[in-house]
């Protein structure tokens, strides 16, 4: 499918000051773009979280938006540490988070299930040592 | 219930003067984890939280709510503060506690999601 529109955004590992900014210029970008509100909340939401996933627990990593006529894609892909046990990751409550992030209101293990629930299509790729790769698509239809 | 409204039945003050106070509260929310509150909110809701720091205002924008409310007389910090104006998101300062919040908003009708 062509794509419409590709955009990379840069999130630094520990940034808790400057996250979000990526999710905020992504739903403005989409808003722009006019698509539909249901959609750009979901995005929103499952975009946000990836972010902050990418500040408490990366070691820095990109974003990458996608959008073409039938679906927005979501891509992040951080260069470590890599998740262990995936499935405990995916468990609501459960949380590695910091101290410092959680003091600041996350690690509540929200996380990746509030993204798999928001996203029409969750995938979750990840090598300890290597780093890991979240795709999510949204159904535009 | 509008914002305004808002402002005096909680004796709020009102750190965002710059942002539009017609606009419509849908329902009321309390939660200090954020994670919790991106899985929970809503388009229009009246947060309150004793969180002050910027991403308060980042979820708050993602959710498309009408307010953030912070109770007990703690202080929003500024950059958060310039953010919501950015975003424009009203952020209200109130002393009371979130519960005397939640109850005068509820008391008056405001729905919980």
């Amino acid at each position: 499918m062509a794509v419409i529109l590709e955009k990379n955004f840069p999130v630094e590992a520990g940034a808790f000051t400057t996250a979000g900014e990526a999710s905020t210029t992504i739903k403005r970008t989409l808003k722009q773009l006019g698509i539909d509100a249901e959609v750009l909340r979901h995005v929103s939401v499952a975009c946000y979280e990836v972010e902050l996933n990418l500040v408490i627990h990366s070691l820095g990593g990109t974003l990458t938006l996608l959008v073409d006529p039938e679906k927005v894609t979501l891509i992040s892909k951080d260069v470590g540490p890599g998740i262990p046990d995936i499935e405990k990751a995916m468990t609501e409550g459960y949380s590695t988070a910091s101290a410092e992030a959680r003091t600041l209101g996350f690690g509540a293990g929200m996380g990746l299930p509030n993204m798999k629930r928001n996203a029409t299509e969750f995938d979750i790729q990840s090598e300890v040592g290597v780093g890991t790769t979240i795709t999510m698509s949204f159904a535009l239809q | 219930m509008t914002v305004q409204e808002m402002i005096g039945l909680i004796d709020a003050k009102d750190m965002t003067p710059e942002t539009d106070k017609k606009t419509e509260v849908t329902c009321g929310y309390t939660c200090d984890l954020l994670s919790w509150v991106m899985a929970h909110g809503a388009a229009g809701m009246a947060w309150v939280t004793v969180q002050t720091h910027m991403n308060v205002i980042a979820v708050a924008s993602l959710m498309e709510m009408a307010a953030v409310i912070i109770p007990e007389g703690i202080e929003m910090e500024a950059p958060s503060l310039e953010k919501a104006k950015e975003e424009g998101i009203s952020v209200l300062e109130s002393p009371l506690t979130a519960y005397e919040i939640c109850a005068r908003l509820a008391a008056k009708g405001l729905a919980a999601k």
